[in-house]
């Protein structure tokens, strides 16, 4: 009954190379939806913690002079682009931890043992799944703030913000799961996503525009990946969308929407370019 | 024909040396015991046999195939069951195994086939369909194997398949292993359990330190230690110097070698014999000297002697001693990708 063949006949296998790393990739990502379907307490967290921010944060500047921030109407309003982004960033930030346990645990030999038609397949199915539960939460947050009377965009104004925040996202995952593969365990990886994820938030404009901060806070923000999410995601929900429009006064210069897009563009694929060789290496 | 054959492998992981020149052939179609004490470098290289560690030198064959060259190509024929299960916990055992078909492309009617076929035949099908974080370390243990099993390897690599099992689990395993070695399967199983090598192996290697110290078949290397284990007391309790008479009387017997006295075991004396037939006699020499025969045991020579004769110490021995040595660290970190 238990049989071995000296190689298995090819019709008891997928066809081509490329049926062989779609039916690689899809059950990777499927293991890492039920994993999320029966543990969904990181998927909820990542959802509150923004709401919480949006509900408190919008309350205690509720009476602010509205006067000061550009365009917006309440504070509310200001800051629903600012938690969007960062709720899609920190998501992202987590993405290196599934693959940070499976490297601790050894289910990562499990996989490497096995003949991947390509081991980027480990990737791929990492980044499907983060950029698919980040853009979720990010959602949740835009339907809250449309709830709370903060707007919703136009069809364009969604466009815009989806490739936004795919463009982020994409960035973060890779950086996180290129530290996912450098680190010596969780608890560094951790400890690193803590450190960064709340500075990285308010060296930003998610919270104040930069006319509210010291100059050199200003600059800082001014060059926070975070920043050219946040401000093309804010013109699409106050004003048409105008790529042309100057988002950003920042110290060096006005910065319009072509040249956030752009720069967070240049960020994902140099940030791919980086940790490709690495990857590589770490799953040679 | 040989379908492992590994040359002159070498690995430090810093300034530990894992292996130390090591040599290893493993014949088509047998069962392959590697016995050593843990941290001798059986992992080390049965991590290198199957593409997950790359030696620092040396030549490594599988199938007739350089496996540092064509990685993809042994992958497919090797099944690996590692030391610790990785398991995910959150899947039912059925959802990992059909995980497992999908890494190794099997289409989707056969990986069902297959799935119910091992389910059936390493007897799991009353917890399959529970998550396996429940699961006891002897069920694991048989998913491993299944998952290891699923696209019919030509070569089954095992490390330390039954360390801390059931019994039941033990045997299922068991059972399994030798039903494939029926089936021509080739299988590269690491141990330091004595007997599990000398109830499975059909060829077996000896590591320390990294290295092969003695090969062969686990009959014909009981047989090389020259003969049966004898141990003869005169007296219930005797003495040194009594002992010590006794030991130049027996020493002079042809057929008897090797006899050293206890003192551990009251100095009671501890010998080889060629054959049988020296044991009859024996009681006849002794009574030349006024001895005589209080008590006598017998046995044939275990694996356990096998080890000792090759390495000067027993293979429990060996392991108390390199336990205290072992970095934990170091092994989980290399163990790590």
């Amino acid at each position: 009954m238990i049989t071995t063949n000296p190689s298995i006949p090819k019709e008891k296998q997928s066809r081509n190379d490329l049926n062989q790393m779609l039916q690689e990739i899809s059950a990777l990502t499927w293991r890492l939806f039920i994993q999320l379907i029966r543990r969904p307490s990181t998927l909820l967290a990542g959802i509150l913690q923004p709401l919480i921010w949006l509900l408190l944060f919008a309350a205690l500047f509720s009476n602010a002079p509205i006067d000061f921030l550009p365009g917006s109407s309440s504070y509310g309003e200001f800051l629903g682009a600012g938690l969007i982004v960062f709720t899609a960033f920190s998501g992202a930030l987590n993405a290196g931890l599934p693959v940070m346990f499976d490297r601790e645990f050894g289910f990562l030999n499990r996989l490497l043992v096995a003949p991947l038609s390509s081991r980027s397949s480990i990737i791929i199915s990492s980044v499907i799944y983060i950029t698919t539960i980040s853009l979720l939460q990010s959602f949740a947050i835009m339907a809250t703030s449309a709830l709370l009377g903060y707007g919703w965009p136009s069809l364009g104004g969604f466009l815009l913000i989806a490739i936004t925040l795919l463009l982020l996202v994409f960035a973060i995952t890779g950086l996180s799961l290129g530290l996912a593969f450098v680190l010596p365990g969780h608890i560094e990886l951790i400890a690193i996503i803590f450190i960064v994820n709340l500075p990285v938030l308010f060296a930003s404009t998610a919270l104040a525009p930069i006319s509210f901060m010291p100059e050199w806070l200003g600059w800082i923000a001014s060059i926070n990946p975070l920043t050219f999410a946040i401000e093309p995601i804010r013109m699409a929900y106050h004003n048409s969308v105008d790529l042309n429009l100057i988002l950003i006064n920042a110290p060096y210069g006005d910065v319009n929407g072509y040249s956030c897009l752009a720069i967070l563009f240049i960020l994902t694929i140099g940030l791919f370019f980086l940790i490709r060789p690495l990857l590589n290496r770490k799953l040679a | 024909m040989f379908f492992i054959q590994l040359r002159d492998l070498f690995k430090s992981y810093g300034p530990v040396r894992a292996l130390d020149g090591l040599n290893l052939k493993v014949p088509k179609g047998s069962l392959y015991g590697l016995l050593g004490p843990n941290g001798a470098g059986k992992s080390t290289a049965i991590r290198i046999i199957c593409t997950l560690l790359a030696p620092d030198s040396g030549h490594v064959e599988v199938g007739g195939r350089d496996v540092l060259l064509e990685e993809k190509e042994i992958r497919q024929r090797l099944g690996y069951v590692a030391q610790d299960v990785a398991i995910d916990k959150i899947l039912t055992g059925r959802e990992l195994l059909q995980l497992q078909g999908d890494l190794y492309h099997l289409d989707s009617k056969y990986k069902r086939k297959r799935i119910d076929e091992l389910i059936q035949r390493l007897d799991m099908h009353e917890w399959i369909d529970r998550r396996s974080g429940s699961f006891s370390g002897g069920m694991k243990r048989r998913l491993d194997l299944a998952s290891g099993l699923l696209h019919e390897p030509e070569l089954l690599i095992l490390d330390e398949p039954t360390v801390g099992l059931d019994i039941e689990s033990r045997s299922v395993i068991w059972e399994l292993l030798k039903e494939l070695r029926k089936k021509e399967t080739t299988i590269l199983l690491s141990s330091h359990y004595l007997e599990e090598v000398d109830e499975l192996a059909d060829e077996m290697a000896i590591i320390d330190k990294g290295k092969v110290i003695a090969s062969g078949k686990p009959n014909d290397m009981k047989k090389g230690l020259g003969g049966d284990r004898v141990t003869l007391r005169v007296r219930e309790f005797s003495d040194e110097a009594e002992a010590e008479s006794v030991r130049k009387l027996i020493r002079n017997i042809n057929g008897v070698s090797n006899v050293v006295v206890n003192q551990k075991q009251g100095y009671s004396l501890n010998f080889l014999v060629k054959s049988n037939d020296v044991i009859s006699n024996l009681s006849s020499h002794l009574s030349k000297e006024n001895f005589e025969v209080f008590a006598l045991s017998h046995s044939r020579p275990s694996l356990d002697d096998v080890y000792l004769q090759a390495t000067g110490k027993t293979l429990m021995d060996a392991e108390l001693e390199l336990a205290g040595k072992r970095d934990f660290k170091l092994e989980n970190k290399k163990s790590m990708r």
